[in-house]
């Protein structure tokens, strides 16, 4: 890479900046508890809107896994979110009416929340139906992990989303408030990964999986990113570029090996297809605030009907890391 | 008598006390090596445990970075109170605040104590030591570090670059033979007086601290010079990985560590709660004493992951793996068969290669209207999708993805020259791809279109470039597939001559085939239709020059069996 394009990335890195910097006008402090944060602790930031129900198993996994603290941002909920995650002793929230497609999906809002409170820290950016599934995480809190980083001198995880899928039609599942989600949508396509590699800013960029599979087999380069890199070891001068798929500088996106070696990565289990998906994909086609004017969803939502099913007779039963491991979705690297 | 430790400590100090405070109940002296840097807060609280103990006590401070001089210091200072405090003490153990006991300290004792005098230190040469191969070497003493590896990187490689080019060399003192060995050792109380009080230690001093890793190095060159019974071993389990780094143990490791014949293991994570739970207060310790086939489980680990790290599976692509264009001779995880227009010539033939291929023989992979799985459905092995659009949005994936899937069973596939392209360039750079062709062969269905030369033209010059690009590539020197082809028209003179060479090569050079040889599909007018195209100024000439046509293959012999040697 010539001097000239990493000034252009340089100068891009600060366009988001001070685009996060601005955008933090539209935050409005609901509990703030930064106050709390202790040297060490591992943050956890995410954006959501209507996700009461989801709530409480998301808090309960990553405190389990040992994320210290909660930020995040509420874009207009109206069923009770807000009022749930401030009564959370370690949650801080900050609400906004804001466009979320204007602040490009959240992106703005949590960069400028990691931009004052991340500094130095492991940091979690997620979405609240991602859940972070690493190499011996049933045995291994996230501290264990991030000790390893540190230790190794890497900066940041990549990890692949993986879309979960119940075997019944989705009307037919029931979620439960604080349920595992996973007790539901326990299944995944384990083997029609397309991954090319993004040459501007050096990410993966990795699609396929159910929904290219039924959502998006006629319009295949339509399909969304399933890269992802949650967890950084932040630092002010760091800017996501577009949710976590990639982030700048590009140095951080380098979580995997091009020489032949493997690295050690994990999933994002995804829970995003339960019974709550048909309501919001019909909510977000009128909404439009989604990625690309939410083609994603109107891909889902045909008119009058329910999505297709995701399942087929290839699906495999979430079992556990090892299973992903052994099928080549996630790497345990060198770490042993 | 009893053995003493010197505990060298910079974080975690926490843990660091659990450890002096178990070693201290067990009747051995401590003197603990804090780092000046450590988190003043701890050092506090480090200090508010262990300061009423009278087994515990404390070295003079210092700084101490990775690698370097000061690293020896920290532990001379302290060995150097340990002795003058305890005189009972006919052994020092050098251990990390990072170390665990994993055997009961009294076994540690009866062991020594019918080893008095031994010194249990790896101590080998730089020629013999292993994990020096590549990079620093003999450079390591002959060469002077004083720039820090880990803060000022381009400054210490500029400064060993300039010292290879004017080649220099520095002489160790005389009577020391540079050795090197893990920095945890075990030395008898006489052998480490001497190291310590030796008369020429300013001399020694001035080497040593200027080679590179001297904590690994100062007291295993001198041992060889002090000791009289050294045994080339440490008493502590550590393993070092990828970049040198050591291995970390947490509380999945507890059944290797209860398994191990060593003494103490490091490096533990100080939140394995577990891990120190069993072996400061539990009863999980290890009942080995000498190494065992059992350490051999630890060690396959350990190196299966460095393995793992800079070798990978091959043929594999996810998001911590994505090899360079070249960087992996074999671009799927398993071999697999390309059979080029054998579809389009012979009956059958599918059934006939899934018979002596074995595994599962695909249709067209790479046909115009989606991928013909060998089962027929739209969906196969790993939820891949039949759709000509995802396939062809990235066919190298679709092709790597296929063959990973199906790990363990032989893959086949049909081809011809109306497939899908873009695969060859792939195919033709991955060693696991053997094609088999029949050049030529796609003026058969054009023959059973019962369309005129002069409609099918233009499709058949097209078919003809496609392949003969495709034999093209795979000729080129850099190819790495293996690719056999035979013209139609040597096919049809010598028909079971390629099915030979497929069986052969597939299943050995005895290869018997219980399938029916394949016959051929309907031939009748191919001489005409040839010259016909010719007439309408197309050249087929990857066909070969086709005479007349042979009567179908019904050479059988017994039942349904050809035996072709």
């Amino acid at each position: 890479m010539g001097a000239i394009s990493a000034y252009k990335l340089r100068l891009e890195r600060r366009k988001w900046q001070i685009r996060a910097i601005r955008k933090r006008r539209e935050l409005t402090t609901v509990v703030n508890r930064a106050q709390k944060i202790r040297p060490n602790e591992i943050l956890c930031f995410a954006t959501i809107r209507n996700e009461r129900p989801r709530l409480r198993f998301f808090l309960k996994y990553y405190r389990r896994l040992g994320v210290d603290r909660f930020f995040f941002v509420d874009n207009g909920s109206t069923d009770g979110s807000l009022e749930f995650l401030s009564g959370e002793a370690d949650v801080s929230v900050w609400s906004t009416e804001a466009s979320y497609r204007k602040s490009r999906f959240g992106t703005d809002w949590l960069n400028w929340l990691k931009f004052k409170y991340g500094h130095k820290h492991w940091t979690l950016t997620l979405d609240p139906d991602e859940f972070l599934i690493y190499p011996f995480c049933d045995s291994r809190p996230l501290p264990a992990l991030c000790d390893w980083l540190d230790q190794s001198g890497v900066r940041s995880f990549g990890t692949m989303l993986v879309d979960m899928y119940p075997e019944r039609p989705l009307s037919g599942v029931r979620y439960r408030d604080g349920q595992d989600p996973f007790e539901l949508a326990e299944w995944f396509d384990p083997g029609n990964y397309m991954i090319s590699r993004n040459p501007k800013y050096g990410n993966l960029w990795i699609q396929g999986g159910p929904r290219a599979r039924v959502y998006f087999p006629r319009s295949p380069e339509e399909a969304p990113s399933l890269n992802k890199i949650p967890l950084v070891r932040w630092d002010r001068k760091y800017a996501y570029v577009s949710s976590t798929h990639m982030l700048l500088p590009r140095g951080l996106n380098n979580v995997y090996d091009e020489a032949g070696g493997e690295k050690p990565s994990g999933c994002l289990l995804h829970a995003k297809f339960l019974d709550c998906f048909v309501a919001k994909a019909a909510e977000e086609v009128e909404r439009r605030e989604h990625f690309a004017g939410g083609r994603e969803y109107e891909a889902y939502h045909e008119e009058g009907s329910e999505p297709k099913s995701l399942w087929c007779d290839w699906s495999e039963k979430y079992l556990g890391w090892r299973q992903l491991e052994m099928l080549g979705l996630m790497s345990k690297g060198n770490w042993a | 008598m009893t053995v003493g430790f010197v505990m060298l400590a910079h974080t975690a100090l926490d843990r660091a006390a659990d450890v002096a405070e178990f070693l201290a109940e067990a009747g051995c002296p401590v003197v603990i090596h804090v780092d000046r840097r450590a988190n003043q807060g701890e050092f506090g609280k480090l200090l508010a445990r262990v300061s009423e103990n009278a087994q515990v006590s404390f070295a003079k401070r210092r700084r101490c970075d990775w690698g370097t001089w000061s690293l020896v210091q920290a532990s001379r200072d302290a060995a150097e109170t340990l002795l003058k405090r305890h005189s009972d003490v006919s052994h020092v153990m050098l251990i990390s605040g990072a170390c665990l006991p994993i055997k009961p300290i009294a076994e540690l004792k009866s062991y020594l104590a019918v080893r008095a005098g031994v010194d249990f230190i790896e101590s080998v040469t730089v020629k013999e030591a292993p994990w020096a191969a590549g990079g620093l070497s003999d450079e390591r003493f002959s060469f002077s570090f004083p720039f820090s590896w880990k803060k000022n990187r381009r400054l210490f490689d500029f400064w060993v670059d300039f010292q290879r080019r004017i080649g220099r060399y520095r002489k160790p003192p005389e009577s020391v033979t540079p050795h090197l060995g893990s920095q945890w050792w075990c030395l008898s109380r006489g052998t480490l007086q001497k190291i310590l009080t030796d008369p020429r230690r300013k001399e020694h001093d001035r080497f040593f601290r200027r080679v590179w890793i001297p904590d690994e190095s100062y007291y295993q060159s001198l041992v060889r010079l002090h000791g009289a019974n050294v045994e080339s071993r440490s008493l502590t389990f550590s393993k070092f990985g990828f970049q040198g780094r050591p291995h970390v143990f947490y509380d999945d490791h507890l059944a290797m560590l209860t398994d191990s014949s060593a003494f103490f293991a490091r490096k533990i994570w100080p939140g394995a709660n577990r891990l120190y739970d069993s072996f400061l207060r539990g009863s999980a310790f290890s009942q080995r004493l000498v190494p065992g086939p059992r350490d051999s489980h630890a060690n396959r680990v350990f190196s299966e992951a460095v393995t793992q790290r800079t070798e990978g599976r091959a043929g594999l692509a996810m998001a911590g793996r994505f090899p360079r264009e070249g960087y992996e001779p074999q671009m799927t995880a398993e071999p697999y068969c390309v059979f080029h227009g054998f579809g389009d010539l012979f009956l059958g033939f599918q059934d006939w290669a899934g018979g002596v291929a074995g595994g599962q023989i695909h249709g067209h992979l790479f046909a115009p209207d989606g991928a013909e799985f060998a089962d027929g459905g739209d969906v196969w092995a790993g939820a891949l999708s039949s759709s000509a659009k995802l396939r062809d949005y990235n066919v190298e994936a679709f092709l790597k993805n296929l063959i990973w899937n199906a790990r363990g069973a032989r893959q086949s596939f049909l081809y011809s020259a109306r497939d899908n392209q873009t695969i060859i360039p792939m195919m033709a750079m991955d060693r696991n791809a053997r094609v088999y062709g029949v050049s030529g062969a796609w003026v058969l269905p054009l023959l059973h279109s019962g369309l005129s030369a002069a409609d099918i033209r233009s499709r058949a010059a097209e078919l003809q470039a496609h392949e003969a690009a495709m034999i093209d590539r795979l000729r080129e020197r850099r190819s790495l597939a293996r690719h056999r082809f035979w013209t139609l028209a040597e096919v049809l003179e010598r028909p079971t001559e390629p099915l030979r060479q497929i069986a052969e090569d597939l299943n050995g050079a005895d290869a018997v085939w219980s399938a029916e040889t394949p016959g051929f599909v309907d031939l009748t007018g191919l001489p005409d239709m040839l010259q016909a195209l010719r007439n309408a100024g197309m050249n087929p000439h990857l066909a070969g020059a086709i005479a007349d046509i042979p009567a179908p293959i019904q050479r059988k012999i017994g039942k349904n069996v050809v035996r072709l040697r």
